[in-house]
């Protein structure tokens, strides 16, 4: 191998938000024909950096070199022009249009200035067929799954023969086959010679297949290493700092209120067409976990406690009575709360403000015409904020602008607020990094032992067994074993999941 | 899958050969070319003026403006001809430019200030239908050699049709809409913004400059069909194409293009207003009915093929998610 050239540096760059300093002199080196993880916690500013790399953000000083010469793009075209693409971790093309014009638009193939339909789709084919895969590129978009559209978005930053490929994580919603797919694909691009950044939060990824490591912290950068020299709990201390040791110690679990009362009880409850015959207890002040690969019902059972689905069998019975929900109010009302999995379409409302976001549903409690004063929600915003650490200059800023973690954090406040007795978390630490992974799990934690009681999904078996006083595993939509104490370890749900 | 996407022009179609073939059996002299032709030459406006309803439409947009245009470029075409004493040609050539200028300051409104279109185009519709009847109240008779030689212009089909001036001017621009729709960047780029305008802006498209050229377009297209209009009235009124902009948009959703941008095809807004017309022909040939049937089986049409576009969008919903699990 000779030694690999500079396509890309970043020098001293910053980028200053308005109270913010969201990258302080951060310096990048991408070299041709290396994968080159870009690390940090939420907020660390890697999606601030890949914007001011791909010219979607203007940078407030430093420079940036690309083969060797300075220079500056103004838009994200700018950028694709001269061989940088991004994908974006929300895939970013277009549903209506077929497969091999979402691969060309902007570049199709043409004759006498009008496109050639047939040479384009033979092309997309083609350049398909390089990523295995052999589907109908005359077809729309949206017709083809997650990973599949991530994979075009991928083919199509190819397509522009691109030297900076940079990756906005992209493998958060493939499947591990998926993923391997994917990184024979970058593999086979970095032996053509192409710099790709790759943004990640699962670690083991970067071990498969990065060469070097930039690791951001707070807006700056804390350093770059080889990956082979790099053993994982430096990489982590690395990213989180002090927090560190606060992830360790939380391996201990914890076992509460073993013989506290029930306070929700799921008799053999029923929803037509996604649950049968699910029972299960939740004490005052206990954590119960619903484990289970997705479709497996976790969702729907948090879906039917809270009344977005109604009952066409069984009973829920909530603090000794019977519960009736036909609608989401009635749950809110009897004193639970649920944090939905999908957070950016059912979870926040992107344009409010973060005060705003955390009063609605205290709001919502009080009725509209008992108007909470500004002064109040005030207070109550700077108290969440400040207990939860969400990261943000004041509370009036759009919830939208705030990194996944940190808007997980405000759902979080938004019902906290209203003081639940059962607080429902579906998927609550799903696409947020360790740091932010390590803080929900603590709270979770301390909320028990203030007497509240969860009821938590998660893919992260590690993490249910964190927090959680028993796991209860589901498939095929019912319920497989409840396991507590000592049985309850990662290796157990597994075989669970696996075996019923 | 494709089938789906094509199956409200497909159904169009259908009903359009249908109502044709039920006419033709009812009626002597329905179902000739004497009637086609008379389709395309009654409705040359119509159709030039849908055309443009069709792009800004894809595009996720809405032109409100463009009853109001037609009527201001006959007022102003009837003054510059009879007032003025212009050449029509040289009417036409000031005319055109100025609707495109027009259509482009929406464009920018709508772009920069990031306005609905619906609101934007409302007030384009105010200001040129006040435009124009402050120009003229009253209907301008226009008297020219030109549009004499206009109205000479053209050739027989056999059964006593005849293709005139309005119907190749049509002709030519359905050609040109169709090219530049479905076989240009520029087309691409329209679809593009109809689908996600902040996907597209992302993927480099120039949105910016496209949805300026589609409102200046949508506007040329309705000047075009004013221009029609007064060959085929002999007059420039400001009155004339009150509603006009509904009638296209009707026609587009018959057509098969969704509302809420992305899809469609030029083609279809085409079936879309003469199946509209050959209601109304149906209507004068049977001679007993109300006029105002056309509006009602147009209305009974809409609320069809609305309902018709929610489920098949849904379907395609469904499919996708089948689609999805079965590849996990």
């Amino acid at each position: 191998m000779t030694t690999p050239s500079l396509v890309l540096e970043l020098k001293q760059v910053c980028k200053h938000f308005p109270g913010v300093k969201a990258l302080q002199n951060v310096d990048l080196r991408l070299f041709a024909g290396e994968v080159h993880a870009l690390l940090g916690e939420n907020g660390a500013g890697k999606s601030t950096l890949i914007k001011v790399m791909t010219g979607a953000l203007a940078k407030s000083s430093g420079d940036i070199y690309f083969n060797g010469q300075q220079c500056h793009f103004a838009s994200p075209a700018a950028a694709q022009r001269a061989g940088i693409s991004t994908v974006y971790q929300e895939v970013n093309l277009l549903p209506n249009l077929s497969v091999a014009q979402n691969l060309f638009l902007g570049h199709e193939p043409r004759r006498f200035g009008l496109i050639q339909h047939k040479k384009m789709q033979q092309q997309a084919q083609q350049l398909l067929l390089r990523f295995k895969l052999n589907i109908d590129v005359t077809a729309p978009l949206a017709q083809y799954s997650v990973a599949v559209q991530q994979l075009i978005a991928i083919a199509r930053g190819v397509a522009m023969s691109a030297k900076v490929l940079v990756l906005d994580e992209p493998t958060a919603s493939l499947d591990s086959s998926e993923v391997q797919m994917l990184f024979d694909v970058m593999r086979q691009l970095r032996e053509q010679g192409v710099a790709i950044v790759f943004i990640t939060h699962f670690l083991e990824q970067v071990y498969q297949i990065s060469d070097r490591i930039t690791v951001l912290r707070n807006g700056s950068k804390v350093g770059e290493y080889l990956t082979a020299d790099l053993p994982r709990s430096q990489l982590i201390e690395a990213m989180l700092g002090k927090e560190l040791q606060q992830l360790t110690q939380q391996q201990a679990a914890t076992a509460v209120a073993k013989q506290a009362e029930p306070l929700l009880v799921l008799q053999q409850i029923s929803v037509k067409g996604s649950l049968s015959d699910i029972s299960l207890t939740v004490a005052k002040g206990q954590a119960v976990g619903l484990a289970g690969l997705l479709g497996s019902g976790r969702t729907e059972v948090c879906r039917a406690v809270y009344g977005v689905d109604v009952l066409s069998g069984g009973e829920i019975q909530f603090g000794g009575k019977t519960l009736t929900l036909q609608q989401p109010a009635d749950a809110i009302k009897a004193g639970i709360a649920l944090c939905p999995e999908e957070r950016k379409t059912e979870g926040i409302i992107g344009p409010l403000s973060i005060r705003e976001n955390i009063m609605l549903a205290l709001q919502a409690r009080r009725g509209w015409w008992r108007y909470l004063p500004v002064k109040q929600q005030q207070q109550l915003a700077a108290f969440y904020i400040d207990k939860l650490q969400i990261a943000t200059p004041d509370a009036d800023k759009p919830i939208e602008q705030l990194s996944g973690g940190n808007q997980q954090k405000v759902i979080l406040a938004r019902w906290l607020a209203i003081n639940p007795q059962l607080l429902i978390l579906d998927e609550p630490t799903r696409g947020i990094d360790i740091g932010a992974h390590a803080e929900i799990v603590l709270l979770i934690k301390s909320l028990c032992q203030q007497g509240m009681s969860l009821l938590v999904t998660s893919s992260e078996l590690e993490e249910l067994v964190a927090f959680a006083g028993k796991v209860v595993v589901l498939r095929d939509r019912q319920k497989v074993t409840e396991l507590s104490g000592d049985n309850m370890t990662a290796q157990h749900i597994m075989q669970a999941i696996a075996e019923g | 899958m494709m089938s789906l996407r094509y199956l409200p022009l497909w159904i169009t179609a259908a009903l359009l050969c249908l109502l044709f073939g039920i006419g033709g059996w009812q009626f002597d002299g329905f179902a000739s070319l004497a009637v086609v032709s008379n389709l395309f030459s009654d409705n040359a406006f119509l159709l030039i003026v849908a055309l443009g309803m069709t792009l800004v439409i894809i595009s996720g947009g809405i032109d409100l403006s463009v009853g109001a245009v037609i009527a201001l470029s006959g007022v102003a075409t009837g003054l510059l001809i009879s007032q003025y004493q212009w050449h029509p040609l040289t009417a036409f050539a000031l005319i055109v430019p100025a609707a495109a200028l027009f259509g482009a300051l929406m464009g920018v409104l709508i772009h920069v200030y990031k306005l609905q279109p619906f609101i934007v185009t409302l007030a384009g519709m105010f200001l040129a239908r006040g435009l124009a009847t402050t120009l003229s109240e009253e209907s301008i008779a226009i008297d020219h050699s030109f549009y004499d030689a206009i109205a000479e212009f053209g050739f027989a089909l056999p059964g006593g049709g005849w293709v005139g001036a309005s119907t190749m001017i049509f002709m030519v621009l359905l050609v040109l809409v169709i090219m530049l729709m479905h076989y240009s960047r520029f087309g691409a780029c329209v679809y593009a913004i109809g689908g996600n305008s902040q996907s597209a802006q992302l993927m480099g498209v120039p949105v910016a400059s496209t949805t300026i050229a589609i409102y200046a377009l949508s506007s040329v297209l309705a000047a075009l069909a004013g221009i029609v209009f007064t060959f085929y009235t002999f007059s420039g009124y400001a009155l004339a194409g009150v509603g006009m902009e509904l009638d296209a948009i009707a026609a587009v959703v018959i057509g098969g293009t969704l509302l809420t941008g992305g899809s469609g095809f030029v083609i279809g807004t085409v079936l879309g207003v003469l199946l509209m017309g050959v209601i109304q022909t149906y209507i004068i040939f049977d001679g007993s009915l109300s006029s105002w049937w056309t509006k009602i089986v147009i209305g009974l049409l809409l609320f069809g093929f609305i309902v018709l576009q929610k489920v098949l969008s849904r379907r395609t919903a469904l499919t996708t998610v089948a689609g999805s699990t079965a590849h996990g």
